[in-house]
């Protein structure tokens, strides 16, 4: 062995003697640590624990928190908790379940999908939970079980409190629904705030405020005997009821615009442009949201699913369409405030717009076309060629930084769970989804409100609102305040708002005047709506559905209902001091001035006026 | 095993002869004796925790017969040799943990063994060996201590087995594995002031963590992770039934077979990972102080054949070995008795279940190797 290696093999020696006796010193003080901790539990502390375990039939029970309840912006109650009797049956304890099923369908009814129901959680659940054969049980029933109740080891009869929806259908797409927990949302929550607890928000207000609703989950130490049976309580925490949510909806406002609607099928979104409160949002038709509180039934939840009018889907928020002519107000707004063009500026059309050197005809929805015009006349006549021009003078970039800031193609951020964005296209959009160049023929288009360029209903009524205020934008809420006890107003939720960039105030004027010669003027194309009581500024709009060939004539006649264009609206009033904007899209509605408008008439009258026609 | 050891040799009435068999079988008599006495005491209490139920021991007696065969073959086979397979093994290891997390994929849930049909093998086992022998192995083959350009090779060899197994998710195993080959690091001189900058590293890393990183929720469960007892009716509720367990047990204890939260079904784990909550409500203080007794023993035998060892890699191995038996120790009693947070970590040689019950001994046994296979030093 050489000297030096000698030398190392000391060194490392030395080290790690060193090391194993700092080592063995950790060792024994964490030793000397772990028994100072048992000396204070097993010596300080025993009389304590040998309290506690000489009667340890301590149980630890949760104490489920009373869910929150929703109330519209008059106190109407839109979501409560009632009480029901449920008849539940405890497999484990049972001996013969066929028997015990049959037996008790002879005192109730228990229907098949009652049993299918039954059958399912059971599949799902512990041999040792308490499982729900029949729900909602009435009176009469409750005292028909209870006096043979003896005969049914296993069986009982539950009390709970069940989630109701008094306006039922009428407020099921704001407010949505609560449901069992599920496997997935087992594994986002915080199990044990959810002990005792059976239900969580699904869809709407009540998934996106489920933590506030919710509530804290409280608990109790008690003794038990030997069966299980509490003795004493011995320590309890009361749970912290869930907070109530007061909406800014106005439940009578919302009744309103659904009998509007009729049979048609379409959305409406109502805010108050002072502060982004949504005032009625409509999808409709509406369900029955206590439907799904209990599971709904397989039968139930077919019909809804295939039903060709899609209740369950929310038109409001999710659906997405083309904005079609209710887009011109914007882009005229765009051209003023980009200077690309003055009002006062005169475009001829001839019935068609043609891209130079290019033969295609962009045609305008007037076949002979609307002449010289400016505009105000652009926008009351809703003349095509004109914004054609003008979207293809300010090109796609503008058009789209200018849209966007309206807050098109992005989530208005409502609290209302399951928003969708829709789609404002632009030239980097268009290179990543479809690896494609933009074309002009695109630009031109959008000008009107067609080609990718989708928008919700919540979207347009939004966006009329920041037009409504002039620029300022007030993110869209529908939950007012929250309160945690039912007298005091604690919280306001009101978002902060942002007022969008102006070049000139006078191009705001010039829009929204505009947008009232749409009611007032001559040729308004929603000149039905002209009323004596208050000055409505508004915009009509038809969504094509499917395109019509070059030289080919629209005839509404023969094409099918299904095949209709979508007719939009969209309007704020009064124009002098804006409290309302609204947008409606009635699908396969045809004519925006003809359809959409009325019914935004009837929810404008009803806020402003306070009269349901 | 009395077949090895006759229990002649636990007295020292006839040492000479007893030493003569003890090392031709390569093993340390202190070592055994030591273990043979945790086991039987572990057996007593095993038996009380599964409501003296003799298949329970029986099953528990052919898994320590099975661990002390494992030990006393390990025990032949020389160090050199060991550390030739170091490497070999290392990657075995590595890729029947792949294998575990590919089929735990497949089979879209938590997954530790690989079914070997007649028995199912859990990886992780080996890596708890197979990861300190190897970063001893290439630490050892240069000068200690190492240079920071080593232990970063040294960190992420320990960190690629540990994430995997942490991915199981087996956090329990993934901890011992990382802290074995933390230890061999720190028994090759790594630098005091390198320890103090992870530590000083790890607080801010750890509050932009919580600050940024986690949802409500995930805070929420860490929080119960470190303090179960903010939970009462999840994990809570085991800790705080151990706690009136070992409580109640006071100085003395209830006497053996009379521990009513055992007995009485109040106590959840009771004959696996929370067994030392009936021993402290049967035997009190007292037994506890005999069990820690020991384990202290055992530990500082273990440390006292690493010191003696006459290269870097046996010092080394044997060192961190002994180590991690530590670790098992203080992590399960810290949890049982409400000091540290709930990993499942068994209590070792006591708890019921034989998969780390057999790499617990094959750690023994290459202990014995260590000390057994000696040379004299040349003068």
């Amino acid at each position: 062995m050489s000297y030096a290696t000698l030398k190392d093999y000391l060194r490392e020696s030395r080290l790690f003697q060193n090391r194993a006796l700092i080592a063995a010193m950790v060792v024994v003080l964490a030793l000397f640590a772990l028994l100072g901790r048992l000396v204070v539990l097993q010596v300080m502390n025993h009389q304590h624990f040998i309290t506690l375990s000489q009667d340890n039939r301590v149980k630890v029970l949760p104490l489920p928190p009373t869910r929150g309840l929703i109330l519209d912006r008059n106190g109407l109650i839109l979501a409560q908790n009632l009480p029901t009797f449920s008849l539940e049956v405890i497999p484990e304890r049972v001996k013969d379940l066929d028997w015990t099923l049959r037996e008790l369908g002879a005192i109730v009814n228990i229907t098949d999908s009652d049993h299918k129901r039954f059958e399912q959680l059971r599949s799902q659940r512990r041999r040792f939970d308490s499982i729900p054969i029949r729900v909602r049980l009435d009176k009469e029933e409750v005292a028909r079980l209870s006096a043979s109740r003896h005969r049914f080891p296993g069986v009982e009869i539950e009390a709970k409190l069940l989630r109701h929806y008094p306006l039922e259908d009428k407020t099921a797409h704001v407010v949505g629904y609560v449901g069992r927990i599920n496997e997935k949302e087992l594994q986002t929550i915080d199990a044990s705030s959810y002990s005792g607890t059976s239900h969580i928000g699904k869809t709407g207000v009540e998934k996106s405020y489920e933590e506030i609703l919710h509530g804290k989950v409280g608990l109790q130490q008690v003794e038990v005997n030997a069966l299980g049976r509490i003795i004493r309580v011995l320590h309890s925490e009361p749970p912290e009821p869930g907070k109530n949510l007061h909406l800014s909806l106005d439940a009578g406002l919302q009744q309103a615009a659904i009998s509007a609607f009729g049979e048609e099928t379409g959305a409406a979104v109502a805010i108050d442009p002072r502060n982004g409160s949504i005032l009625a949002l409509v999808s409709n038709p509406g369900f029955d949201p206590n439907l799904f509180v209990e599971g709904i039934s397989a039968k139930d939840y077919d019909m809804l699913q295939q039903s060709e009018t899609k209740p369950l889907f929310n038109r409001a928020i999710r659906g997405q369409y083309p904005p079609g002519s209710t887009v011109k107000p914007f882009i005229g707004l765009a051209g003023l405030e980009t200077d690309t063009m003055t009002a006062n500026q005169k475009n001829y059309c001839p019935g068609f717009f043609q891209l130079p050197g290019h033969s295609h005809k962009y045609r305008d929805w007037r076949k002979g076309g609307h002449g010289g015009v400016d505009l105000e006349q652009a926008i009351t006549q809703s003349c095509d060629v004109y914004f054609y021009a003008l979207a293809h003078q300010m090109g796609i970039d503008k058009l789209h930084r200018f849209l966007n800031r309206f807050g098109f193609g992005r989530l208005t951020g409502v609290d209302i769970a399951g928003e969708r964005g829709g789609l404002l296209p632009s030239r980097e959009w268009k290179k990543q989804t479809r690896k494609q160049p933009w074309y002009p023929g695109e630009t031109l288009i959008m000008g009107i409100g067609q080609g990718y360029f989708l928008t919700t209903p919540l979207q347009l009524a939004h966006a009329a609102a920041t037009l409504a205020a002039r620029g300022m934008e007030h993110p869209p809420r529908v939950v007012q305040s929250i309160s945690s006890d039912y007298s005091t107003v604690a919280q306001s939720n009101i978002g902060e708002p942002r007022a969008l960039q102006q070049n000139n105030a006078k191009n705001w004027s010039k829009v929204i005047e505009s947008m009232t010669q749409v009611i007032e003027g001559p040729r308004g194309t929603a000149r039905l709506l002209k009323n004596d009581n208050y000055r409505i500024a508004g915009k009509t709009g038809t969504a094509q559905v499917f395109s019509v060939k070059q030289d080919e004539e629209y005839d509404e006649e023969k094409v099918a209902k299904k095949m209709r264009d979508h007719a939009l609206f969209i309007a704020f009033a009064p124009v002098e001091d804006p409290r309302i904007a609204v947008a409606v899209i009635v699908e396969n509605g045809g004519h925006g001035g003809s359809i959409a408008a009325p019914i935004a008439k009837r929810i404008m009258d009803f806020h402003l006026l306070g009269q349901e026609m | 095993m009395n077949r090895f050891y006759p229990p002649s040799g636990l007295r020292e009435s006839n040492p000479t002869k007893a030493d003569g068999l003890l090392a031709g079988l390569h093993l340390d008599l202190p070592l055994l004796t030591g273990l043979i006495l945790l086991c039987l005491y572990g057996l007593f209490v095993l038996y009380s925790a599964s409501g003296q139920d003799a298949a329970h021991i029986e099953r528990q007696l052919i898994r320590l017969a099975l661990a002390f065969t494992v030990m006393i073959v390990v025990a032949q086979i020389p160090p050199a040799q060991l550390r030739r397979w170091s490497p070999r093994l290392y990657i075995i290891s590595l890729l029947l943990l792949s294998a575990v997390l590919i089929i735990g994929h497949v089979g879209k849930g938590a997954q530790r063994w690989l079914d070997l049909g007649f028995f199912r093998f859990q990886p992780a086992e080996l890596a708890k060996l197979a990861v300190p022998m190897m970063i001893t192995w290439f630490l050892a083959e240069k000068t200690l201590p190492p240079t920071s350009r080593r232990l970063a090779i040294a960190g992420i060899m320990i960190l690629a087995p540990v994430l995997m197994i942490a991915k199981q998710p087996d956090l329990g195993t993934s901890l011992l594995v990382a802290s074995a080959g933390i230890f061999v690091l720190f028994l090759a001189g790594l630098s005091w002031r390198f320890m103090g900058a992870m530590v000083v590293t790890a607080v801010p890393a750890g509050w932009a963590l919580w600050e940024w990183g986690m949802r409500e929720y995930q805070r929420s469960r860490v929080l119960t992770f470190l303090d179960p007892e903010r939970d009462p009716l999840g994990t809570g509720y085991h800790i705080i039934q151990s706690k009136i367990a070992i409580g109640s047990g006071g100085l003395y204890g209830k006497g053996w077979l009379n521990g009513t939260q055992s007995h009485l079904e109040f106590l959840p784990e009771r004959t696996t990972d929370f067994i030392f909550a009936v021993l402290s409500e049967e035997f009190g203080l007292t037994g506890i102080i005999l069990l820690l007794s020991l384990y202290l023993f055992i530990i500082l035998r273990g440390l006292y054949i690493a010191t003696q060892a006459q290269d870097t890699f046996n010092r080394l191995l044997g060192g961190a070995l002994t180590l991690v038996f530590f670790v098992y120790l203080f992590v399960n009693t810290g949890m049982v008795s409400g000091l540290l947070p709930v990993v499942g970590v068994p209590l070792p040689l006591i708890s019921y279940g034989g998969t780390s019950l057999v790499t617990i001994m094959a750690g023994f046994g290459i202990l014995m190797s260590i000390h057994t296979h000696r040379k004299l030093l040349p003068t």
